[in-house]
C-alpha cells in the first residue's frame, strides 16, 4: 500500500513541531525515520498511526483519503517501544485482541493467532503471560499483535531500544524477514544510524520537523546532502576539519589538499573525511600531523591524527602497524571520497 | 526470620516497648468484656459473658437489637464503599487521561477538598438533607459520606490510572478498539488491586464513621453501631462499661479480620504499583 503524506503540519499548542513535511512510501517499501530525539519522527509515526491529529496537509494510504480517520478505523499495525502488551492477557489473546474486536468467531481467532505465532516463531508460548517472556519473545509477540489484523501497513516505533545489543542484531533481521514475507510497507523510527541503515530501503534522516534527506542509505552514506547528514551517519564518525579554498583547499600551518575535480569555491568551507578514508594505506595527497590518540578495536585500530593548527582526523588503520604516541605522521587522504560543505552546511 | 530476629533483638525490644501499652489497651478490652474486675482494680475476679448479653437479648426495651444496628452499619459501610468506587473509577480516569476544560481546576479542587475539614460544612449538609427530606435516613447519610470520601478516592485511583503506560491505551486504540472498551478491558484490569484496595478502605471508613450518622440520621431507624455505643453510654445515669467495652469488640471484630485478611492488599494503595 503506497503512503502519500502531503504538506503535513503538527502543532501541540502554540509550538509547530513539524510544518510543511511532505514524504512519499512506495508499496511494499521499509523506510526509516532517522533522527535525534525531539526532531519529529515519533509525531510524524503517530500522525500516520491516527493517534496524532493532523493539523494540516493530507494523508493517503493507496487511493484512500484517511487524513481525518480516527485511528481504530486506519489499517495500520503498530509496535511501540515498550512493546505495550496487556499484562492481564496470555500472549494468546494478545495477539487475538484485535480480532476479538472485529467479532471474529473464535475458531477463526485461534486459527490467524496460531498462524501468526508460526510466522513470529513463538508457537509454544502461547499460554504465556507477558511478564514470563524474555524481551525478544515479547517483541515478537508484539509484531505478531500488529501483524494480525492483516494492516496495510507496519508501523514500528523504536521496537529495538530495549533490547540487549545481541538481541537487537537478532531481531533486526527478524523484523526485516518479516516485513519480506509479508510484503508490507513498514515505517520504522529510530535513532540510530546502524538500525536505519541495515533495516531499510530508504531513510528519511529528520532534523527539527523536516526531512533533511531522503534517500537509499548507501546513497546517504555516500554522498550526504548537508554538513548535519553526513555528522549523523557514519560509525566511528566522520571528521570535519575546517578549510580555506583558494585554488587548493588550505588547512592551515602547512597542509594543503588539491580541490577535488569540479568544484570551484572560494572562500571557508568545511572538508568531511570519513576515517575510512585515510590513513597511510590509502593513496592520495597526504596530511600530516601527530599521533594523538589510539583505540585498539581487535580488526583495526582507531588513530587520531591532529594537525598543527589543532584540527583532528581520525582513520581506520588495520591491526599491526608500529604507530605510537606522538609520532609524527603523514597520511593520505582518499580525495574522491571525501565531502565538501560551504558555511551553510550544504554539499558543494 | 529467625536469624533476622536473632540479629536484630535490640530493635525489636525497643519496638516491643514502644507498642506495649496499646497491646495491653486491646489486652484489656478483650479482658474486660468477658470478665468482671473488682471494683477500682484492673484485676479480673471471675470470668463471665454477661457483658456479651446484646448478642441475645436487647438490653433495654427502648433500643433497637443489635443485629439490627449491625445489618444497619453494614448497609452503609457497603453503600458508601460502592459508591465512592463506581465514581472514582471514572472520574478518575477522566482526569488522569481526557483532555477537558477546567481539568486543573478540578485537579487543584480535589485536593483541596481532600484536606478540607468537613466537619465545618456539617450545618450546610444539615440544611439541604433536611430541605431534600433525606434528614434522619440512612440514604441520607450515605449520600454525605460518600461525597466526602470521593475525593480521597478519585485522588488514590488517578495515581493508579497514572501508573498504566499510554502505550497500553494507544495500542488498543490501534487495534480497533473504542476508547470506553479499551477502558474496560485493557485498562481497568490493570488497576484491580487500587480499587479493591479503596474498596476496603472505603468500607472501613464507612464502618468507622460516627460524626455524620451522630448528626444527619439521629433516629433510632438509622442507628449504626458507632452511634449505638454513643448511645449505650451517654443515656444512662450509672454507664455500663463492661458491656460498653463487649459492644467496642464486637464492633471491631469485622475491621481486625478485614485488615488480617487483605493486609498485603491495602499496603497497595500506598505503593500505587500494578505488579502482577
Amino acid at each position: 500500500m503506497q503512503i502519500k503524506l502531503q504538506n503535513f503540519t503538527k502543532r501541540f499548542g502554540d509550538t509547530t513541531v513539524i510544518e510543511d513535511m511532505s514524504l512519499s512510501i512506495a508499496s511494499g517499501e521499509m523506510i526509516a525515520l532517522l533522527g535525534p530525539s525531539g526532531c519529529g519522527k515519533s509525531t510524524t509515526l503517530f500522525a500516520i498511526s491516527g493517534i496524532h491529529r493532523i493539523d494540516g496537509g493530507s494523508l493517503h494510504f493507496g487511493d484512500r483519503d484517511v487524513t481525518t480517520l480516527p485511528p481504530q478505523d486506519r489499517p495500520v499495525g503498530v509496535v511501540f517501544q515498550n512493546y505495550a502488551l496487556y499484562p492481564h492477557m496470555s500472549v494468546a489473546e494478545n495477539i487475538g485482541f484485535p480480532l476479538r474486536v472485529q467479532k471474529l468467531k473464535t475458531a477463526e481467532i485461534k486459527r490467524r493467532v496460531g498462524e501468526m505465532a508460526e510466522l513470529v516463531q513463538i508457537g509454544n508460548l502461547l499460554k504465556r503471560r507477558p511478564q514470563q517472556l524474555s524481551g525478544g519473545q515479547q517483541q515478537r509477540v508484539a509484531l505478531a499483535r500488529a501483524l494480525v489484523r492483516k494492516p496495510d501497513v507496519l508501523l514500528l516505533d523504536e521496537p529495538l531500544a530495549n533490547l540487549d545489543a545481541k538481541l537487537r542484531l537478532e531481531m533486526r533481521s527478524e523484523i526485516r524477514r518479516l516485513q519480506r514475507e509479508t510484503g508490507i510497507t513498514a515505517i520504522l523510527v529510530t535513532h540510530d544510524q546502524i538500525e536505519a541503515m541495515s533495516m531499510c530501503d530508504r531513510i528519511a534522516l529528520m532534523r527539527d520537523g523536516r526531512i533533511e534527506q531522503i534517500s537509499t542509505p548507501s546513497e546517504m552514506y555516500e554522498r550526504p546532502a548537508s554538513h548535519y547528514v553526513a555528522g549523523f551517519l557514519g560509525n566511528p564518525p566522520i571528521s570535519f576539519v575546517q578549510a580555506e579554498a583558494n585554488g587548493k583547499l588550505i588547512l592551515g600551518a602547512g597542509n594543503a589538499l588539491p580541490m577535488p575535480q569540479g568544484i570551484s569555491a572560494r572562500g571557508a568551507i568545511t572538508i568531511g573525511i570519513r576515517p575510512e578514508h585515510f590513513g597511510p594505506q590509502h593513496q592520495g595527497p597526504s596530511v600530516s600531523g601527530r599521533v594523538s590518540f589510539i583505540e585498539p578495536q581487535g580488526r583495526e585500530d582507531l588513530i587520531d591524527v591532529t594537525l598543527p593548527d589543532t584540527q583532528r582526523l581520525r582513520a581506520i588503520v588495520p591491526a599491526g602497524h608500529n604507530f605510537a604516541l606522538g609520532q609524527d605522521v603523514s597520511w593520505q587522504v582518499d580525495l574522491s571520497r571525501t565531502h565538501l560543505f560551504n558555511a551553510d552546511g550544504a554539499r558543494l | 526470620m529467625n536469624t533476622s530476629l536473632k540479629g536484630n533483638w535490640l530493635l525489636v525490644l525497643a519496638m516491643s516497648l514502644m507498642s506495649a501499652p496499646l497491646v495491653i489497651m486491646y489486652g484489656f478490652q478483650l479482658i474486660d468484656s468477658i470478665s468482671r474486675p473488682a471494683p477500682g482494680g484492673i484485676i479480673p475476679q471471675e470470668w463471665e459473658l454477661t457483658n456479651w448479653r446484646f448478642l441475645w437479648e436487647p438490653i433495654d426495651s427502648a433500643r433497637p437489637s443489635i443485629w439490627r444496628v449491625t445489618f444497619n452499619t453494614f448497609v452503609f459501610a457497603s453503600s458508601t464503599a460502592l459508591l465512592v468506587c463506581a465514581f472514582s473509577i471514572t472520574a478518575a480516569y477522566a482526569l488522569s487521561r481526557l483532555n477537558f476544560p477546567a481539568r486543573r481546576f478540578f485537579l487543584a479542587g480535589l485536593i483541596m477538598l481532600h484536606a478540607f475539614p468537613t466537619i465545618t460544612l456539617i450545618i450546610a449538609i444539615f440544611i439541604v438533607l433536611q430541605f431534600l427530606g433525606l434528614y434522619d435516613s440512612l440514604m441520607g447519610v450515605i449520600l454525605v459520606k460518600a461525597a466526602l470520601e470521593l475525593p480521597f478516592g478519585i485522588w488514590i485511583m488517578k495515581g493508579f490510572y497514572d501508573s498504566v503506560p499510554w502505550e497500553i491505551e494507544m495500542a488498543g486504540v490501534q487495534d480497533g478498539a473504542s476508547r470506553f472498551r479499551v477502558w474496560r478491558e485493557l485498562i481497568l484490569p490493570q488497576v484491580k488491586p487500587g480499587l479493591l484496595a479503596l474498596l476496603i478502605f472505603s468500607f472501613l471508613a464507612g464502618w468507622s464513621e460516627f460524626i455524620l450518622p451522630l448528626v444527619l440520621a439521629p433516629g433510632a431507624d438509622a442507628q449504626v453501631l458507632a452511634t449505638y455505643m454513643n448511645a449505650v453510654i451517654a443515656d444512662d445515669t450509672r454507664p455500663d462499661y463492661g458491656l460498653f467495652k463487649a459492644i467496642g469488640m464486637f464492633y471491631a471484630l469485622p475491621v481486625i479480620a478485614i485488615y488480617l485478611l487483605f493486609q498485603k492488599r491495602l499496603m497497595n494503595i500506598y505503593g500505587g504499583g500494578t505488579k502482577g
